[in-house]
């Protein structure tokens, strides 16, 4: 691993950087932009200094090939490019450099496989592509040349996702599914596509969890775990806890038999060379932050399964292996129907996951009504929650 | 000599054989699933609690979950509206005599392998009667169908397409024949379900379901090995589980039947 300790205030910079933003802290009073991370102003020692988000432009001032390190993550990956940045902000910045950026670059927050905020400068006017630079590869967990387990795709989401997927290079997609006597809409289409292989998968079943590990589990680069089991309604419109329990059973016990079974064998492979394991991602809700009243139970299930998620983060984070938590908010399915726009479309929701796997980002909030909600349970997560329950 | 030393000897003499006409519960077993807005039964599932090891050092022993409808299974009178207000219908409440007794055993596998919809009718149950006499009262009737034998595959078990399940099952003056003529105990599928998968376009739906239940019948759904009965002389023990105001119950089904 990369030296992985930050101090409290500096991991303002990885908690941006899990979002996919560049955040510095700005003095409130002065104005002066700081770096690195500090607790008090380094031109007029005011303690005000709020994060604010940065758009990174900058002039490369050097650059350096390092050939050397003590460090045993770098020294397995030398020579490394380092370049000292101006930005325009103000502060100076080391940072790790594209292999095509000079002059004119941009500078973005990634994290590294420590999980930890550091800099890199790419080209400002190109469009890269970050799985083709050796270095940011590090960085991100991009789909090409992986392979991949969708383990649900008897729905819109996880046939889109698998889409995107191949879109995005995935060498081998496998695409689990339940009841594997009933067919599914799709069912065929999935087939056809080379890079797929179905396979019977029920992650309310610990044995069929058990047995399609035991199959490929060794092999899996990225596993997304799309499964879920979504019905309306809060407390007092439904009766019973059958359906409760039933979302439980998929959205919360079913991550936990996936990571039982397949997180050890992603943990030993977080460092396999050019193809290693790289990310677990979970679709969950932005209802997990808040709950919902309307969908009170599903809510709550997600709620359940993001704090699930943060303890697998934890424990794959030795390894390498990030794990990818996705917000969205109400997707456009059958189970929304009663619910008016905006809602985020299947094929937005898988592109945005695909997406947040290139550039490396953590916590992924798809979509206005994601962001809408973020930003206003950053704010005030109280109000949100008298909001919601008007 | 008593008729159950008789029996006893018949046993240790080798000359009953105990035929299991139960399917393993196993999370594989195919199991039923209504449209997706509908409350679900649990499927079969188990979870070990220990096996000799940290959690339990010299024992193994599992939980398992599923719902009184799973495997092979017994359905019980309240079970269905139509008997929800008979005495004694439920699986603790069922009079015990009713567990044991005859099986007739009516052979239609050739029928439902050519017709996965294929219905018994009451002129079938006629023909049987012809050959093997008439049906006793409080008789189990066993729709042979070797359906059992595809429960390797659920797909081919469950046999659903656009239009929903097609298995084979009673229609409904067979049904009625049987309950209002022929007074019997209940009636024995290899299926998921008394009646055919289709059985929810008939009038009225599930008349199996309906009338058998709606008599204080019972039925037996998913079962194995009918073709191992003879057509009459079998006798069943099918005891559900003593759940309290049950429905019904996963339970082993046992056939007693004489070496020639």
């Amino acid at each position: 691993m990369p030296p992985g300790a930050r101090s409290r205030v500096a991991l303002g910079l990885t908690a941006a950087a899990a979002l996919g933003r560049f955040e510095l802290q700005q003095c409130k009073d002065c104005g002066t932009v700081q770096y690195p991370p500090r607790e008090a102003c380094q031109k007029c020692l005011s303690t005000r200094l709020p994060w604010k988000t940065q758009d990174g432009k900058g002039a490369l001032l050097a650059q350096t090939n390092l050939h050397h390190s003590n460090d045993l993550f770098f020294r397995e990956r030398l020579p490394w490019r380092l370049g000292l940045v101006h930005l325009d902000a103000g502060p100076t910045v080391v940072v790790h450099l594209h292999e095509g950026a000079k002059d004119r670059v941009s500078v973005r927050a990634m994290l590294d496989r420590a999980g930890q905020a550091v800099l890199a400068a790419v080209p400002e006017k190109e469009d890269v592509n970050m799985a083709d630079d050796r270095q940011l590869r590090e960085f991100t967990c991009d789909p090409k040349f992986r392979k991949v387990l969708v383990t649900d795709g008897k729905t819109a989401v996880g046939q889109s996702l698998t889409r995107s997927l191949v879109e995005a290079g995935a060498e081998l997609i496998w695409v689990g599914y339940s009841e594997p006597w009933k067919q599914f809409p799709g069912f065929d289409e999935l087939k056809k596509l080379p890079q797929v292989t179905l396979l019977p998968l029920d992650v309310t079943d610990s044995k069929s969890v058990r047995e399609v590990a035991a199959e490929i589990g060794g092999k899996i680069d990225i596993l997304v775990n799309n499964a879920e089991l979504h019905r309306p309604f809060g407390i007092a419109n439904r009766a019973g806890v059958e359906t409760a329990r039933s979302e439980m059973d998929v959205n919360y016990f079913g991550l936990l038999r996936l990571a039982q079974e397949f997180a050890p064998a992603m943990r030993a492979r977080g460092a396999d060379g050019q193809s290693s394991a790289v990310a677990w991602v979970n679709l969950l809700s932005v209802y997990a932050l808040a709950n919902f009243p309307p969908h009170g139970t599903f809510s709550a299930s997600k709620a359940a399964a993001q704090s699930l998620a943060q303890c697998l983060r934890a424990e794959m984070r030795p390894s390498g292996v990030r794990v990818v938590n996705v917000f969205p908010g109400p997707i456009d399915d059958e189970w929304n129907q009663l619910l008016p726009p905006p809602k985020i479309a299947p094929a937005a929701l898988a592109k945005a996951i695909v997406r947040a796997l290139q550039e490396g980002t953590e916590d992924v909030y798809p979509g206005d009504v994601a962001q809408e909600w973020l930003e206003r349970w950053r704010d005030n997560p109280k109000a949100l929650e008298r909001e919601l329950s008007a | 000599m008593s008729v159950l030393n008789e029996l006893a000897k018949g046993l240790q003499g080798n000359k009953i054989r105990i035929v299991d006409l139960t399917h393993t519960l196993s999370p594989d077993f195919p199991s039923i699933s209504l449209p997706p807005e509908m409350g679900q039964a649990w499927p079969f599932r188990i979870e070990e609690v220990s096996r000799y090891d940290e959690r339990g050092p010299a024992w193994y022993w599992n939980n398992f979950s599923c719902g009184e409808h799973t495997g092979t299974h017994f359905d019980a009178p309240v079970h269905w509206v139509s008997g929800k207000d008979l005495p004694r219908g439920a699986v603790d409440s069922i009079p015990p005599q009713n567990f044991v007794g005859p099986a007739c055993v009516l052979d239609l596998s050739e029928e439902a392998g050519r017709d996965a919809d294929f219905l018994l009718t009451k002129a079938h149950i006629v023909a049987w009667e012809k050959k093997h006499g008439k049906i006793p009262p409080r008789a189990w009737v066993l729709m042979r169908t070797d359906w059992y034998k595809k429960a390797g595959d659920p797909a081919a078990y469950q046999n659903y397409d656009e239009t929903g399940q097609h298995t084979p099952g009673p229609d409904i003056d067979a049904v009625r024949f049987l309950v209002e003529e022929r007074d019997i105990l209940g009636f024995g599928t290899e299926t998921i379900g008394t009646d055919a998968g289709q059985a929810q376009h008939l009038r009225p739906p599930y008349p199996c379901h309906y009338y058998m239940h709606g008599a204080n019948r019972y039925g037996l759904q998913c079962l194995a090995h009918l073709d191992e009965l003879p057509p009459s002389g079998a006798i069943i023990v099918a005891a559900p589980l003593k759940i309290q105001n049950g429905s019904g119950s996963p339970l082993r089904v046992l056939a007693l039947i004489e070496k020639p």
